[in-house]
């Protein structure tokens, strides 16, 4: 449709003030619909979290010669096997391990790493190869092949901003830190003119197509989180920090059954080069405190069956500490899985191995993006290889 | 485009508007907010202390530095050259980790950003800011590192599909050696350089890194790649194979001068049909330095400048990785339309900024050293609106149509119409035009 046409139509139906059908409140959904309804929760740790003060390899000698100042002492490590075992700072998830929710995926990388953060983020986020540059995330492919059926709240980040990895070629995520502040901010008069004025949906292809649809999505979108997340109220307490506010949004949007299947929340803080046991110790905690108390919400509140929950840093540290008592960038680093429904709790794999490195950084035993093809495959009920640069065998934690 | 710039050119002919435009307007001068480049290695064998103190130096510095880049584009008349040195900046992206290095290769864009394009393809060859950014420091005879060159090839001349990994592995043996010494000057460490023979598109020699430059730009593929990628900038992101083949014509033909280019584009009627006019969708520094200049806005707190950059997924000399923004409709989804439809009135009308938007990822050694990572809470924006000075050169009787078409690129649909012609107070329709979905596209 030309862009004459366009204006000819929306004149049409600005008459008529018609509202499209997507703007209906959705109340005629069935609930049978949302049992069952699959949840991805993604944790993103900012900086390159240091993996090997996270989940520590108190039983390897190694650790502790390469690491003289700033490994966790072993009366200090809350123990999981005879080799490895969690900072203390994230004491509140050793109940979450012991229930068998929780599973450790060590040496988690890929080809050539890069160590460069915004560089090694792009390609967690995109998954793509070391050498390749994608403009689209894993999860916007996700939406891409979906886009008849799914809505920008398909994929929610819960943040101010939209990541890459959330973003498509044809549909992106929506970013939603206050569904409230977001539902205001959308009925401002004027925003609202511009949208009831122009409720055609069918609005043509080109760019200011593309605007006035995504205006209207986000207005539709903002609505339909509001209103539907507004039935719910989380009773569990949360740490009073951001990431604990952020995961308990996310709680009120799964247990209220938002359609929505993926959740992307992320915590900075981790890029330790200097006096690295305060900050990192701070940082898990944080961490570890948040997830504790969500897990236990969601299986309060009889969802953690349906919720898988992943965390991912762009990079691990490498095994020797620097000259300022911190770590600097590494490559390989463990990726931790949790959910009610784990086929293989516990430590998934082996124990880094620190005594053959390569340049004095773990080596890659697993692909990251076996990890997502296995979320692909058995949690989002998609083929993997429609989604990342090719087929991924996957693995078997769920 | 503000009203005054309209008035200057009422009377003349597009031909010599563009002459003007090409000609007249005196060249803006290099960045110099950054005197001196780091010592990383004092840096690295210094105590926690200094290394504190750097991270801290360094954040300041690349701010300095963006504010520096973006005042110059809101406040000086040599809007194609700033608007071409964006292009550049975006065709060489490049993250140094030294705001020095950034500056140079900055100022290397911003001098042939309308001249030369071999020669400004030599200069950032032999830039710090690239050479470290594609590791040719490592390259080195024996072990090269084929980074460089490859993106050489894949970005900066003549594109994918045009040469094989042979190439760039042969390639990559004529850039050994080249780096920088501490001060940040070009050197060829020669016993680091393999001066032996390589066989390169078809030729054998013994090749230097400038013989594989001059040879990528005898193959018209990189006239033709780099038009291609300039007439999804200035024309329409589609492109027209015909209108781009016939640009790779005249550029080549220049043998690469950029001016010649950009005055057979302006000058062509397709530059002007409807199709490609008001269906670009504004770059966040396009927007905020169009909405910043037609309303001769000044910032008491010009970090905000910064931060809108952050929200809306654009920052200067922080390209997401060497192959640049994507652009187009990668700038928009829910949040950064969101945003860009609320900002001008927050500027506009003094409004609270509520957004923290994320921080990048090589923000994050400096956020692990500070305890209050609340970075941006609740801030005032700070920034005045010359609005005499707007309306002032609004021409008297101005019917409101014609300022809404001066003010929004795409063709006014019934609904602006309808708003703007029960308009009375023209401060508050002003405001309300940019901040519509049509105020993204130019």
């Amino acid at each position: 449709m030309d862009r004459r046409h366009f204006i000819k139509n929306t004149t049409l139906a600005s008459g008529a003030l018609l509202v499209p059908a997507f703007l209906k409140p959705l109340e005629a959904l069935a609930s049978s619909q949302l049992s069952g309804y699959k949840n991805l929760v993604i944790i993103q740790l900012s900086g390159g979290n240091d993996g090997l003060n996270t989940i520590v390899p108190f039983g390897n000698d190694i650790y502790y010669q390469k690491r003289n100042t700033i490994a966790v002492k072993q009366p200090d490590v809350i123990k999981l096997n005879d080799i490895q075992g969690l900072n203390p700072g994230l004491s509140a998830l050793k109940e979450i391990y012991d229930q068998g929710w929780m599973s450790i995926i060590n040496s988690v990388g890929y080809p050539n790493p890069d160590r460069s953060h915004f560089r090694s983020m792009d390609i967690w986020q995109t998954g793509s190869d070391a050498n390749q540059f994608l403009t689209t995330g894993w999860i916007g492919r996700y939406l891409d092949a979906n886009c008849q059926t799914f809505k920008p709240y398909t994929a929610i980040e819960v943040d101010d901003t939209l990541s890459l990895a959330m973003k498509g070629a044809k549909m992106k995520g929506i970013a939603v830190q206050d569904p409230y502040k977001l539902y205001q901010t959308t009925r401002e008069p004027f925003f609202k003119d511009l949208v009831h004025d122009h409720g055609d949906a069918n609005l043509s292809e080109d760019n200011l197509g593309y605007l006035y649809k995504t205006m209207i999505e986000t207005y539709s979108s903002a609505d339909y989180i509001q209103n539907t997340s507004k039935t719910y109220t989380v009773n569990a307490s949360y740490p009073a920090t951001p990431l604990g506010n952020q995961l308990k949004t996310v709680s009120k949007f799964i247990n209220s059954g938002l359609q929505t299947r993926v959740y992307y929340v992320s915590l900075s803080g981790f890029d330790t080069h200097v006096n690295q046991q305060n900050q990192q110790d701070r940082q898990l905690k944080i961490y570890g405190d948040a997830v504790a108390a969500f897990i236990k919400d969601l299986k309060q509140s009889g969802k953690l069956d349906d919720t898988l929950i992943m965390t991912f840093s762009e990079f691990g540290r490498r095994v020797e500490q620097n000259a300022s008592n911190g770590t600097d960038h590494g490559t390989a680093n463990n990726i931790l899985i949790y959910g009610g429904k784990l086929t293989r709790a516990g430590i998934y794999n082996d124990a880094p191995d620190l005594a053959q490195l390569d340049n004095g950084d773990l080596k890659y035993q697993i692909d990251f993006r076996d990890v997502y093809a296995t979320l692909l495959d058995k949690w989002l009920n998609v083929n993997n290889s429609q989604i990342l640069t090719k087929n991924f065998a996957g693995l078997n934690f769920v | 485009m503000r009203f005054d710039d309209i008035k200057a050119y009422e009377n003349v002919s597009l031909k010599h508007s563009v002459q003007n435009l090409l000609s007249n307007t005196s060249p803006n001068e290099p960045l110099n907010k950054i005197q001196e480049n780091t010592d990383y290695n004092a840096v690295l064998k210094g105590d926690v202390l200094t290394r504190k103190m750097f991270l801290k130096q360094q954040r300041q510095e690349e701010k300095d530095l963006n504010i520096a880049w973006i005042n110059k584009m809101i406040y000086t008349d040599a809007i194609l050259q700033e608007k071409m040195t964006l292009f550049w900046h975006n065709h060489f992206a490049c993250r140094a980790r030294d705001a020095a290095f950034a500056q140079q290769l900055n100022n290397i864009h911003r001098a042939n950003a309308l001249g030369n394009f071999r020669t400004m393809l030599f200069e950032v060859a032999e830039s710090p800011a690239m050479l470290q950014f594609l590791n040719n420091q490592q390259n080195q005879k024996n072990h090269p590192n084929e980074n460089f060159a490859r993106e050489v090839m894949e970005l900066f001349t003549i594109g994918r599909g045009n040469y094989t990994e042979t190439d760039v592995k042969e390639s990559a043996r004529a850039f050994t050696g080249y780096g920088f010494n501490k001060g940040g000057e070009f050197v060829v460490r020669k016993f680091l350089h393999d001066d032996g023979q390589k066989a390169f598109l078809g030729k054998t020699g013994n090749f230097t890194g400038e013989d594989i430059m001059n040879m990528l730009c005898e193959k018209k593929e990189t006239a033709h790649f780099i038009c291609n990628k300039l007439y999804k900038y200035l024309v329409n992101e589609t492109p027209d194979p015909d209108h781009v083949k016939a640009m790779a014509d005249v550029f080549y033909k220049a043998d690469y001068e950029i001016k010649p280019l950009l005055g057979y584009v302006f000058t062509s009627d397709w530059f002007y049909s409807d199709k490609n006019t008001g269906n670009l969708i504004k770059s966040p520094v396009e927007f905020l330095v169009g909405l910043s200049r037609q309303f001769y806005i000044t910032y008491d707190r010009p970090d905000v400048l910064l931060q809108f950059q952050k929200v809306l997924g654009q920052v200067l000399f922080y390209p997401p990785n060497v192959a640049g923004w994507p652009g187009g409709r990668n700038w928009i989804d829910s949040s950064s339309l969101m945003y860009r439809m609320k900002i001008p009135s927050t500027l506009l009308n003094g409004g609270l900024i509520d957004f923290a938007g994320k921080a990048d990822p090589e923000d994050e050694a400096y956020i692990a050293t500070v305890r209050n990572q609340q970075q941006f809470v609740n801030t005032r924006v700070q920034a005045i609106a010359d609005w005499d000075k707007f309306l002032s050169v609004v021409p008297k009787n101005t019917p409101n149509t014609e300022f809404a078409q001066f003010l929004l690129e795409p063709k006014l649909n019934n609904i602006i119409l309808n708003k703007v012609n029960g308009a009375t107070d023209t401060k508050a329709m002003a405001i309300e035009l940019v901040s519509t979905p049509e105020y993204q596209l130019c």
